[in-house]
């Protein structure tokens, strides 16, 4: 095992800060470049007229597993090491739902609300400032929210440890999903052409 | 598997760019290069730093600077906020100075293609103002809803996506399916 780097290197505080631009700089380039800093173009994803979202985001799901599954297949990549986001049922069917409406109604998530505001969109920068506000007032708020925020808490499970199947079975199936989804959006295009 | 979708959106670009007779605007990139693009610097950040992208984790870490400049205590002793100023602090998060380099990430290749314009992003029907308030709740919204589901697109739907994690595969069922059904509801905002 030689990666993730961060714990075989030792990267000072600096230098960990520069990567994180670095990284921050080609995420922000392969957004921009798909059109993702433009509402309009995020938005028609709601009313199946552009299916640029679901393409970004299934296929850079797709890459992503199939890099980390490998690589530690290779014995190149510790996935132990490898944080993996920790799930919480409740808070997090309560906050998806939440940030659905928000999605639609900015036709803009945090990250492409950054790509469209310093694209010189001003509804890209009005969403930057009220997804601030939405982080700072829920963040004051949060005393009453604590219970519920902990709850129903499962750690860091994955889908194969939940199905009870071999890591490599799921992620089989998710890349067998992704491309029958994108089979049939590339038709319904089509015939909507 | 590009083709027709990509042609159209040619189009739909070079349309814009010869009305407006400002600059020559390149076409986006195919979704599914572009995708793969991102695959591959979400892979890059698992390799090198362990952790995925992220973007409301810098929104959270830059609210608990400010609260913490303005009233210490307060921040102190608020269980959301503390866990950001431990350690060296919420001005050094990682996660902020990612957020940075997108935000220079998307500037200079949209001066590059042509692509940086002042303007605001709506739906044929939708007048200024109102899309700014659209886009201001919307904005709220989802700062309310990631801090409840500890993360947003980037850090819970990509990262999470690939690493298999439960919460966020559950996640984007349930933000995709509140958005389609709300969808309908705004329809005047984009349509």
């Amino acid at each position: 095992m030689t990666a993730p780097l961060v714990d075989f290197a030792a990267f000072s505080a600096a230098s960990q800060l520069a990567i994180a631009v670095f990284i921050g700089l080609a995420f922000g380039f392969a957004l921009e470049r798909a059109g993702l800093g433009d509402a309009r173009k995020l938005a028609g994803q709601f009313y199946v007229t552009d299916f640029t979202v679901l393409k970004v985001m299934f296929s850079a799901i797709v890459t992503a597993m199939l890099g980390a599954y490998w690589l530690a297949r290779l014995g190149v990549l510790d996935l132990a090491r490898v944080f993996v986001p920790e799930t919480y049922v409740l808070p997090q069917l309560a906050g998806g739902a939440l940030f659905g409406i928000g999605f639609v109604l900015a036709g803009l998530c945090p990250g492409t609300s950054c790509v469209a505001a310093a694209t010189g969109r001003g509804d890209g920068a009005l969403t930057v400032v009220g997804m601030f506000a939405g982080v700072l007032a829920t963040g004051l708020a949060f005393a009453p929210l604590r219970a519920f925020y902990a709850s129903t808490a499962r750690g860091s499970l994955t889908l194969p440890q939940l199905l009870d199947l071999p890591y490599g079975v799921v992620v089989c199936a998710i890349v067998a999903i992704a491309l029958a989804v994108f089979r049939i959006v590339e038709r319904w295009e089509r015939r909507a052409a | 598997m590009s083709g027709a979708p990509l042609a159209a959106d040619d189009v739909r670009e070079v349309d814009r760019a010869a009305s407006s007779h400002v600059q020559v605007t390149r076409a986006y990139a195919d979704p599914y290069v572009a995708g793969v693009a991102l695959g591959l610097v979400l892979l890059a950040a698992f390799v090198v730093m362990g952790r995925g992208l992220g973007a409301s984790g810098a929104f959270a870490s830059s609210a608990a600077g400010v609260v913490s400049a303005i009233a210490p205590r307060r921040a102190a002793t608020n269980e959301y906020f503390a866990r950001y100023l431990a350690g060296d602090g919420p001005w050094r998060d990682w996660l902020l100075f990612e957020l940075i380099g997108v935000i220079l990430g998307g500037f200079f290749p949209s001066i590059l293609a042509g692509r940086f314009r002042f303007e605001i992003a709506r739906g044929p029907r939708l007048a200024r103002t109102p899309r700014l308030a659209l886009a201001l709740a919307g904005g709220a919204l989802m700062g309310t809803g990631a801090v409840l589901a500890r993360g947003c697109t980037s850090g819970l739907a990509l990262t999470g996506g690939a690493l298999l994690s439960v919460g966020s595969w559950l996640f984007i069922a349930v933000a995709f399916a509140s958005a389609f059904a709300v969808a309908p509801l705004v329809r005047k905002a984009w349509r």
